[in-house]
C-alpha cells in the first residue's frame, strides 16, 4: 500500500508525566466543584417499609404470604393467627436532579458512591484514548473479573440450581431457593447424565485426565451441529430461496401492474444471482461468469456500505448514552 | 483410544442424528427437549470451566511475575468480591413470596450489593468499552476510507446516501424533491384535508374504488371531490412522483435496504447456509475431528 | 495546511467526535424524526392483535448495548401495556435480566391497575441459547419450572394453561447479537410459524433484512427505529408526550431525543470521509502515490 493511500496516524505518545498529572489535577479539581456547585453524583431515594405476615405453615415453614397492610393481613393480626411476619427496607430512586422532592426523600449514600464510582470508571476507559495508561487497565482488569464473576453466579442459579439440583434433589432446592415449587415435584433419574458430563467437563483443568472432557465436550458439538444444520437449512437456505424466486409481474391491491415492486423483484433475483455466482470459486471468474461475478461484487459493495451506515449510527448512540449518563445522572446538567 | 476418540466421536454423531430426528419424527421430539436440556446445564457447567481458566490464567501470571501481574491481581480480587458476593446473596432482601428466605431472591436484587456491582460496575465499564468505538470509527473514516477504485466507490457512497438518509440532514438536503405533504400544500386550504387523505390512501396501495374518505366511497363522490380524487391518484400512483419521491434521501435509504443491500446479505446468508450444512454434516459423520484436539 | 492535515493526530479526531456528540446533548438538541414503514408494520403488528394478546418479549441485550436499544425496550412495554395484552418476559442473556426487572418496575409505576402473575409475569434468563428456544417451542414448563420470583407456573393465572411458546401470539426479540433475533427467527418464527417483529443494533440490522417480510413482518433498526417507534406511539397515545412520561425514568422520547447527537456526528462522519479522500487525489494528482 503506498504511504499516501492513508493519512498518517502519528505515535499516541501519551503527553507525557507531566501532562497527566495537570490533567489529573484539574479533573480532581472540577469533580469537587461540580460535587458542591452542581451536587454532581447525588441520588435521592425514598424508603418503604415492606412488611409481609404469614398465614400459614410453621415458624420454621411459614407459608402464605400477605401483606401486612393488606385486608387479609390485618385480619389475621387482629385475630392473632399470624405465624410469623418479617419486614425490611427498600428505597424507590428518584429521577437525577429531580427539583421537587417529597419530604420523605433522603440521600442515599451508597447510590451516591455508586453514581460517582461509575463516572470514574468511565472516564478512566475514555482516557484510552490520549494514550494506554494504568487507569484504563485497572478498569479493564475490573471489568475482566466482575462480568467473569457475574456470568458465572447467573449460570450457577439459573443453570446449575434451577435445572440440574431441582431435578435430583427437589427437597433440597425446595427449602433453599425455591420454596414455591410444587410439592410433588419428584426427581428425575436422567439428569444424572448431565450431573456426570459436567464434573467430566470440569476435569479439563485437572494436569492429567483432562481427556475425559471430550465426552461432554463431543455431546455440545454435536447437538450443535444437529440443530444448527436444519434451522440454518431451513430459514436461511430454503426461505431465502423462496423469497428471491417470486413473481417478476407484481400486482397491487386492485390487480393492475405495480412498477416499482417489478423492478424491485427483478433486481433481487439478479443481485443474488450475481453474488452467488461470485462466491463461485471453483469456476474461473471469466467471460460471462467473470463480468456476472463482477456484477455480483458491485451488489456486494453496496451492501458493505449500507451497513457501514448503519454501523456508524449504533456506534454513536452508544457514546450518546454514555454522554447522557455523565451529564444528566452525574453531573444533572439536563 | 476407544475412551478417547471413539466414544466422543458416537456421542457427537448420536446426539446430532437424534437432533436432526426431532425435525421430522414427532415421537423423538420428547428425546430432543431431554437432550436440549442437557445442553442447557453443560452451558451452565462451562461457565465453571471458564472461570476456572481464568484463575489458572491469572494466577499463573502472578507467580511467573509476568509483565502485567498487578492487574491479573485485580482481576483476581474483582472476580472472588464479585463471585462470593453473587454466589451467597449477600446482603440480598427476602421477597413478597417467602419474606424470611433471602435465597428467593432474583440474582440480581435491586439495592443488594450483587446489583450494587451490576448498576455501577458492570455497566459503565460494558457500556464505555462499546461506545469508544464510536471514536475509533471517525478516526478510520478519515484515515483509511479512500474511493481508490470503482468498487471502493460505490461503497462510499452508499454509505453517504444511508449516513445522511437515517438522519434529519437528508430530509433537508433533497426537500426539494416531492412528497406527499408538498403535494397537498399546492391545494387551497378547503380540499387540503381531503386530497391528503386521499393520498395516504393511494399511497398505501388502496386502488381508486376502494377509497373512502370522511364516510364517502369513491363510487359516491361528486363534483370537485371526484375530480381531486381522480388528479391525487393519477399524481401519487404515477411512476414519475414515485421515482422523484423515491429520490429523497430518506427514501433512498430504504430503497437500498429493501433492494441491493437485501440481495446482497440474501446471497451470503445462503453461501453460510451450506457452508454450516457441509460442516455440521462433517461432524455428525465424523469426518471433522478437529474438536477432539491432539491425537493421543 | 495540507500537511497539518495529512498528519493529524487522531486524537484531535476523537475530540471532534466527543464534541460532536456532547454539544448536542448539551444543548438537547432534537430534530424531527421520520418514520419509516418498517416503524409502521412493526407498531401495526401489535396494535392490530386483539386485546389481551399473548406477548413473548425477549430482552436478548446487555449494558453494551442499551443506548440503542432500552429505549425501543421501554416503548414496546408501554405499547403492551396500553393494548392490555399479556406480556411474557424473558431473556436469553444473564445481563439482560435487570432490564426485564426495569421494563416491570415501569409497569407498576405508570400503570398500576396491571397486576404481575395476570398481565406480565417474567421468566428471567435462562442459560443455553437456542438450546432455550428449541425446549420452550415443545414444552414450556420442562424448561421453566418457576418464574423469576420462584413462583410454581401451575399457581400463576398467566402460565397455568401454558403449553409451549407456540401457543403465543406475538414474539418480540429485542436483539444485540447472538443469541436473540436470528435464533428465535431459525428456531421459534421459522419452524413454528410465529408471527414476529423485532428491534436490534445498527450493526444488526442489514442482516435481517432478508428476514423481511417472512418470517420477520417488520424490524426496528438501531436508534432511528426506535424513534420513529416512539413518534407513532406519541401520536396514537398522546399522553406519553407529556412531562409525567417525557421526564420519567425511562422517558417516553429518549430515542427522539438520542437523534440530535445523530444528527451531527453522521454529518461529521461525512465531512471526515470527503476529507480524507480530498486529500488522497490531491496527493496523487501530485504524483505522490
Amino acid at each position: 500500500m503506498s504511504q499516501h493511500d492513508t493519512t498518517h496516524a502519528p505515535k499516541a505518545t501519551g503527553g507525557g508525566l507531566i501532562g497527566w498529572i495537570v490533567g489529573l489535577l484539574v479533573l480532581v479539581v472540577g469533580m469537587v466543584v461540580a460535587g458542591f456547585v452542581l451536587d454532581a453524583g447525588q441520588v435521592w431515594v425514598v424508603p418503604e417499609t415492606q412488611s409481609y405476615v404469614a398465614l400459614g405453615g410453621t415458624a420454621d415453614a411459614p407459608e402464605r404470604w400477605v401483606a401486612s397492610a393488606s385486608e387479609a393481613g390485618q385480619a389475621a393480626a387482629a385475630a392473632g393467627t399470624v405465624v410469623v411476619a418479617s419486614s425490611w427496607e427498600t428505597v424507590t430512586e428518584l429521577p437525577a436532579g429531580a427539583a421537587d422532592r417529597p419530604a420523605a426523600a433522603v440521600m442515599s449514600w451508597n447510590r451516591t458512591i455508586g453514581v460517582w464510582l461509575a463516572a470514574i470508571l468511565t472516564l478512566c476507559i475514555m482516557s484510552f484514548l490520549i494514550g494506554d495508561n494504568p487507569f484504563y487497565k485497572t478498569a479493564e482488569a475490573l471489568v475482566v473479573g466482575a462480568s467473569a464473576a457475574y456470568w458465572m453466579v447467573y449460570s450457577f442459579y439459573t443453570g446449575i440450581v434451577d435445572k440440574l439440583l431441582v431435578n435430583l434433589w427437589p427437597g433440597l432446592v425446595r427449602s433453599w431457593t425455591t420454596p414455591g415449587l410444587a410439592d410433588d415435584y419428584h426427581w428425575h433419574w436422567i439428569y444424572i447424565i448431565p450431573l456426570i458430563l459436567s464434573i467430566m467437563l470440569v476435569c479439563r483443568l485437572l494436569p492429567s485426565g483432562g481427556w475425559i472432557a471430550r465426552w461432554p465436550l463431543a455431546f455440545i458439538i454435536g447437538a450443535t451441529a444437529g440443530f444448527r444444520l436444519l434451522a440454518h437449512l431451513e430459514s436461511d437456505f430454503l426461505l431465502q430461496i423462496k423469497g428471491t424466486i417470486t413473481s417478476l409481474w407484481a400486482v397491487n391491491a386492485a390487480d393492475t401492474f405495480a412498477f416499482w415492486p417489478s423492478v424491485s423483484a427483478i433486481v433481487i433475483l439478479l443481485s443474488v444471482l450475481a453474488c452467488l455466482v461470485y462466491f463461485f470459486f471453483s469456476m474461473e471468474h471469466t467471460g460471462l461468469v467473470g463480468k456476472t461475478a463482477r456484477g455480483g461484487i458491485l451488489v456486494l459493495m453496496v451492501t458493505f456500505g449500507a451497513a457501514f451506515g448503519l454501523t456508524v449510527m449504533g456506534r454513536i448512540t452508544l457514546l450518546t448514552e454514555r454522554f447522557d449518563f455523565l451529564f444528566k445522572d452525574w453531573l444533572h446538567l439536563l | 483410544m476407544i475412551a478417547k476418540r471413539t466414544i466422543p466421536l458416537f456421542i457427537a454423531a448420536l446426539v446430532g442424528v437424534l437432533m436432526i430426528a426431532t425435525y421430522f419424527v414427532p415421537y423423538t421430539e420428547k428425546w430432543g427437549a431431554d437432550a436440549m436440556e442437557m445442553f442447557i446445564i453443560l452451558a451452565a457447567a462451562a461457565m465453571v470451566l471458564g472461570a476456572g481458566n481464568l484463575l489458572l490464567l491469572n494466577l499463573s501470571k502472578i507467580s511467573n511475575r509476568q509483565p502485567g501481574w498487578g492487574y491479573a491481581g485485580i482481576t483476581l480480587t474483582a472476580f472472588f468480591v464479585t463471585l462470593i458476593i453473587g454466589l451467597f446473596k449477600i446482603g440480598a432482601m427476602p421477597t413478597s413470596s417467602a419474606a424470611t428466605n433471602a435465597w428467593t431472591a432474583p440474582v440480581v436484587q435491586e439495592g443488594s450489593p450483587f446489583w450494587w456491582i451490576y448498576k455501577y460496575g458492570l455497566v459503565p465499564l460494558t457500556a464505555t468499552m462499546f461506545a469508544m468505538l464510536a471514536f475509533y470509527i471517525a478516526s478510520a473514516a478519515f484515515r483509511a476510507f479512500r474511493a481508490k477504485n470503482v468498487e471502493a466507490t460505490l461503497l462510499l457512497g452508499t454509505a453517504f446516501i444511508v449516513l445522511l438518509g437515517q438522519v434529519y440532514a437528508g430530509v433537508w438536503l433533497t426537500d426539494f424533491l416531492p412528497t406527499l405533504e408538498s403535494y397537498v400544500a399546492g391545494f387551497p386550504a378547503a380540499s387540503q384535508e381531503f386530497v391528503l387523505a386521499v393520498g395516504m390512501q393511494v399511497k398505501a396501495g388502496v386502488p381508486l374504488t376502494d377509497v373512502v374518505v370522511g364516510g364517502v366511497a369513491y363510487a359516491n363522490m361528486v363534483g370537485e371531490h371526484h375530480a381531486l380524487a381522480i388528479e391525487t391518484n393519477n399524481y401519487i400512483g404515477g411512476w414519475w412522483y414515485q421515482l422523484l419521491n423515491g429520490l429523497r434521501l430518506e427514501n433512498l435509504t430504504q430503497v437500498i435496504l429493501d433492494v441491493p443491500q437485501k440481495a446482497g446479505n440474501r446471497a451470503i446468508m445462503i453461501g453460510i447456509a451450506l457452508g454450516i450444512v457441509s460442516t455440521s454434516l462433517k461432524v455428525i459423520l465424523g469426518v471433522d475431528r478437529s474438536y477432539l484436539g491432539s491425537a493421543d | 495546511m495540507l500537511n497539518l492535515l495529512r498528519n493529524l493526530d487522531r486524537r484531535l479526531i476523537f475530540l471532534i467526535m466527543g464534541l460532536a456528540v456532547a454539544i448536542p446533548v448539551l444543548m438537547r438538541f432534537e430534530p424531527p424524526s421520520e418514520v419509516t414503514m418498517m416503524d409502521q408494520n412493526v407498531f401495526d403488528a401489535v396494535q392490530d392483535l386483539p386485546d389481551g394478546s399473548r406477548v413473548l418479549l425477549s430482552f436478548d441485550f446487555d449494558p453494551g448495548s442499551q443506548g440503542e436499544l432500552l429505549p425501543m425496550a421501554m416503548s414496546f412495554t408501554r405499547h403492551l401495556a396500553e393494548k392490555k395484552h399479556k406480556i411474557y418476559f424473558m431473556c436469553l442473556w444473564p445481563l439482560g435480566e435487570p432490564f426485564i426487572e426495569d421494563a416491570m418496575k415501569l409497569l407498576q409505576e405508570e400503570y398500576p391497575h396491571l397486576k404481575y402473575g395476570t398481565d406480565y409475569v417474567s421468566f428471567g434468563y435462562k442459560p443455553g441459547g437456542e438450546a432455550v428456544i428449541k425446549n420452550i417451542i415443545v414444552d414450556w414448563k420442562q424448561l421453566f419450572i418457576t418464574d423469576s420470583r420462584k413462583q410454581d407456573l401451575k399457581e400463576i393465572p398467566m402460565t397455568m394453561k401454558l403449553k409451549s411458546a407456540k401457543s403465543m401470539d406475538l414474539l418480540i426479540s429485542i436483539s444485540a447479537g447472538d443469541p436473540g433475533t436470528k435464533q428465535w427467527i431459525q428456531y421459534a418464527a421459522t419452524p413454528a410459524k410465529l408471527p414476529m417483529v423485532s428491534g436490534c443494533t445498527g450493526v444488526q440490522a442489514p442482516l435481517f433484512y432478508p428476514y423481511i417480510p417472512d418470517p420477520l413482518s417488520g424490524l426496528l433498526a438501531a436508534i432511528k427505529g426506535a424513534a420513529g417507534y416512539e413518534k407513532i406511539m406519541s401520536e396514537h397515545y398522546p399522553d406519553l408526550k407529556t412531562p409525567a412520561f417525557v421526564k420519567s425514568r425511562f422517558s417516553s422520547t429518549a430515542a427522539q431525543q438520542r437523534m440530535g447527537p445523530q444528527f451531527v456526528a453522521h454529518l461529521l462522519m461525512v465531512a471526515l470521509i470527503l476529507l480524507g479522500n480530498v486529500i488522497f487525489f490531491i496527493d496523487r494528482s501530485q504524483g505522490n502515490a
